[in-house]
């Protein structure tokens, strides 16, 4: 029961992040694809946990962390980018 | 890995699976919406609350992992809030406009009261030179 609705999770998880992909390819100009960047951020973190929980690595979460700290600087670069240049 | 059918366990999945469908309708939000502003309102809003219920949930699951994964979730809570401040801040500078129809900017309005009084207190003040 539990892997069946962690699958199911995964499955929505999946999607959105095609959507996610979608609109970051399809991206009109510069902001909209920065947003698609940070949701799709906001999505792989999760599945990073999940990968780490199927693994049974503990120091998979570190990759999770690491990955957050280096989303966030790079969706405010992009902020900074688009407001005066670097 | 196979997980047992503890109570825990299926409250811990059924928190995920509730986080990964606002995950869904957060990206499905940022292709719907009709301008940056609205984007970034289901984007950011609906993926944050998504991330940490999903992380909330798995960290059920592995109980022993709890304080790292709250460390992430604390991480994420702060940040993104940042993140998405910074970026629309920087669109409302660059002048990206507003969707059809919509019926307020108060930032615009502000700066517009702000520019106007400083015009003002400048004419103000050199009428005081000249005089």
């Amino acid at each position: 029961m539990v892997d069946l609705i962690l699958k199911a999770a995964l499955v929505f998880a999946g999607m959105g992040v095609a959507l996610a992909t979608f609109q970051l390819l399809r991206g009109q100009d510069a902001p909209n694809r920065a947003v698609a960047l940070d949701v799709l951020t906001l999505i792989t973190m999760p599945l990073l946990v999940g990968l780490a929980i199927h693994a049974g690595r503990i120091i998979y979460l570190d990759v999770a962390l690491v990955y957050a700290v280096l989303a966030f600087l790079g969706v405010v670069a992009l902020a900074r980018y688009y407001d005066r240049g670097i | 890995m196979t997980m047992t059918d503890t109570p825990l366990n299926l409250v811990g999945a059924v928190l995920t699976l509730l986080g990964s469908m606002f995950l869904f309708l957060g990206a499905l939000g940022i292709i719907r919406m009709p301008d940056l502003y609205n984007k970034m309102q289901a984007g950011t809003k609906a993926t944050t609350l998504g991330n940490i219920l999903t992380l909330m949930g798995l960290g059920l699951l592995m109980p022993g992992w709890l304080p790292k994964i709250v460390l992430i979730i604390l991480f994420v809570l702060i940040t993104n809030p940042i993140s998405s401040h910074a970026l629309a801040r920087a669109a409302h500078k660059s002048g990206l406009p507003l969707a059809e129809g919509s019926v307020l900017d108060q930032l615009r309005e502000d700066e517009e009261a702000i520019a106007a009084f400083e015009a003002e207190a400048e004419t103000v003040s050199g009428k005081k030179v000249d005089g």
